[in-house]
């Protein structure tokens, strides 16, 4: 690979910044995927503790069980690349004041996992940070059917979508498929800090 | 005169709100994001604010899991 091109990347990201709602299956996955892509700064916001049960898909280890998953998270982005700038804010995102944890980042990530609470989020900061980037995600739960699985560009929000998707509620999260979208949610935060790849 | 819903072509009808817009899309599921030419409709203005002709209308729809 082009060096220059190389250097010139690893620069950009390193300036960059990404705001995580939420640090559950979506979340989790999508933080150390940009840590280890070298995102300079990540604002990580959530309220839970790790839970035995959230192992099945969660970037967390047994020993974690029992922290403040904010604090679990920025220990392990720590052990991956402790360049990374992790700031935490443990608290519920409630209407009103949603945006508040996001305003000075370049991209933020939907990674909630209730849909009234998802929309209420893509709604608010839509409305009160109108020139942010928002990247989401909605039909996680389930398995297979990879390639139901797109993004949709909607003005400034990006959306991860599978609308044929079964709901949380009447089905299982299951690790591959939350993975994929948290993934697929990081590399869309990036695509936005780079710029499309030529 | 028509809208488009999601990328289909629909029929224009004056004075439509987005949630009669919704009803008659058979939109039935309660929790989605609503744009109408790239503008948020907060979902309290639903039931007011009228769908324009030759609008873009974008209706997301947000499933629970994460």
């Amino acid at each position: 690979m082009n060096r220059q091109k190389l250097d010139k990347i690893k620069k950009k990201l390193r300036r960059s910044s990404v705001g995580i709602a939420g640090v559950g299956g979506l979340g989790s996955n999508a933080a150390i995927a940009l840590a280890r892509a070298g995102v300079g700064r990540l604002v990580l916001v959530d309220f839970d503790k790790v839970e035995e049960k959230n192992l099945d898909r969660q970037y967390y280890f047994l020993d974690q069980v029992g922290k403040i998953k904010i604090e679990a998270l920025k220990d392990s982005i720590r052990r991956i690349n402790p360049e990374v700038i992790v700031e935490t804010y443990n608290l519920k995102l409630v209407k009103g004041s949603m945006e508040k944890p996001f305003k000075d980042v370049d991209v933020v990530i939907e990674a909630l996992d209730n849909a009234k609470t998802k929309a209420e989020f893509i709604e608010e900061i839509l409305l009160k940070l109108p020139d942010k980037p928002v990247v989401a995600a909605s039909g996680t739960a389930g398995y297979g059917h990879c390639d139901r699985i797109v993004t949709r560009r909607c003005g400034k929000l990006y959306l991860c979508y599978d609308e044929h998707a079964p709901s949380s509620e009447d089905d299982m999260l299951i690790a591959p498929r939350v993975g994929l979208m948290g993934n697929w949610e990081a590399n869309l935060a990036i695509e936005i800090i780079l710029g499309e790849d030529k | 005169m028509s809208i488009e819903v999601n990328g289909r072509k629909v029929d224009w009808v004056e004075n439509e709100t987005v949630s009669q817009l919704l009803k008659r899309m058979r939109y039935i599921f309660p929790l989605v994001v609503v744009k109408i030419d790239d503008k948020v409709v907060p979902k309290k203005d639903f039931s007011n604010v009228i769908v324009p002709d030759n609008s873009k209308v974008a209706v997301i729809h947000m499933i629970s899991g994460g």
